[in-house]
């Protein structure tokens, strides 16, 4: 039963994607086009394209275009389910394990060592997306020419905005969202 | 971490909301996520504090899964049991979904409109202010705590995952060793 099918997979992918993001990619590969053949190569290039500008993380928008090319909008539903529920698992539990262990001394050095860990990857999230946003690159920019003042204007707006608390989390990716518009028609 | 399961229907509404539109406008996926759901969940409505989003964000990263997903999850969970873990996940894969499937019948249409993408291009912007909030507050108050270690685990978290591409996986495993053999001790909190 293709339903069964598609739920075992992304199941699959769920319980060994380790290492987020882009780690997903040769796994839901592997299931989608060498295994069951769900998908040609230039179609999942193209899942690639629509993730960099559509919200939701690449292996949940995979579970759900390989659903629906599959079995229609129940597929989509199905592979996605399939993909979550392993997380969904393994976090009540390590949430549960957390509230019991949390005070033990290997348990607080390793979260010691890890919390530091997350800021430092949400700084290098923040920079990747300061240079894509403004010259897309994920690199250090080499070719200011390049530089999107529009986008600059945007982003100094917002940061504004959100530093003097005018605008709450939803307001300001709206109003950035129409403002650039706005501005669209008046720079070049 | 049960008792709070006492949350009023109010609470179960704000969250969806936030949750279901935080992902539906963040554009780009993956890490971009945890520092706008911390934005929401610790700036804004204070249902979470810093220590206590930095560690269930530890702790989801280190699990298999995505981030953003895991993040919602256990966030979820601590504010308001099994019910908030299925209300925030709910929320946060939905939008992919309803979007996908409409997208998967509009592509063309979607992928070359001008006018969509310099919208989406202005949102991500915006997206890119409030990572740089979040990041400037969490690294303001850990160097205003001037201890060292933690300083330098972030500083070579940031070096190794933005000059030199190692997979998380491994940063984070050395940072969890570190911790582990050195980091025990409460003032490292």
């Amino acid at each position: 039963m293709i339903y069964w099918e598609l739920f075992i997979s992304f199941c699959w992918v769920g319980v060994f994607c380790v290492g987020g993001g882009y780690a997903s990619v040769p796994l839901i590969q592997h299931q989608v086009i060498e295994l069951h053949h769900w998908l040609t190569m230039p179609e999942f290039l193209d899942i690639f394209a629509i993730s960099q500008m559509t919200p939701g993380p690449i292996g949940i928008n995979a579970a759900t275009f390989v659903g629906t090319k599959v079995a229609g909008i129940g597929g989509a539903i199905t592979a996605t389910v399939g993909f979550v529920l392993p997380s969904f698992i393994i976090m009540i539990i390590l949430a549960k394990l957390l509230a019991r262990y949390g005070d033990l001394g290997a348990i607080r050095g390793i979260l010691n060592g890890l919390r530091p860990a997350v800021i430092g990857l949400i700084a290098s999230a923040g920079v990747m997306f300061f240079t894509l946003a403004i010259w897309n690159t994920q690199k250090i920019p080499t070719n200011l020419a390049s530089t999107d003042l529009a986008g600059l204007l945007v982003l100094a707006a917002a940061f504004i905005a959100v530093r003097k608390k005018i605008f709450g989390v939803i307001q300001t990716l709206i109003a950035a969202g129409v403002l650039n518009l706005l501005l669209s028609f008046i720079i070049k | 971490m049960e008792q709070e399961n006492t949350r009023d229907k109010d609470f179960y509404w704000k969250l969806f909301k936030s949750t279901f539109l935080i992902s539906t406008f963040t554009v780009g996926g993956g890490y971009v996520i945890v520092p706008l759901l911390k934005a929401k969940f610790v700036d804004e409505y204070h249902w979470l504090d810093d220590k206590e989003t930095l560690t269930l964000v530890s702790v989801a990263q280190s699990a298999p899964g995505v981030v953003a997903v895991n993040a919602a999850i256990i966030m979820g969970y601590k504010m308001a049991g099994l019910r908030g873990a299925f209300c925030a996940t709910f929320a946060t894969v939905l939008p992919p979904l309803i979007t996908l499937t409409i997208i998967s019948y509009f592509y063309s249409f979607f992928a070359s409109n001008h006018y969509m993408q310099i919208v989406l291009k202005g949102m991500q912007c915006g997206a890119t202010a409030l990572i740089i909030q979040v990041m400037y507050d969490l690294l303001k108050k850990q160097w205003s705590k001037k201890v060292a270690f933690p300083i330098m685990i972030t500083l070579g978290t940031f070096i190794a995952n933005y000059f030199f591409n190692f997979n998380m996986m491994y940063i984070v495993l050395v940072d969890a060793l570190i911790g582990l053999f050195l980091l025990q001790d409460k003032k490292y909190e």
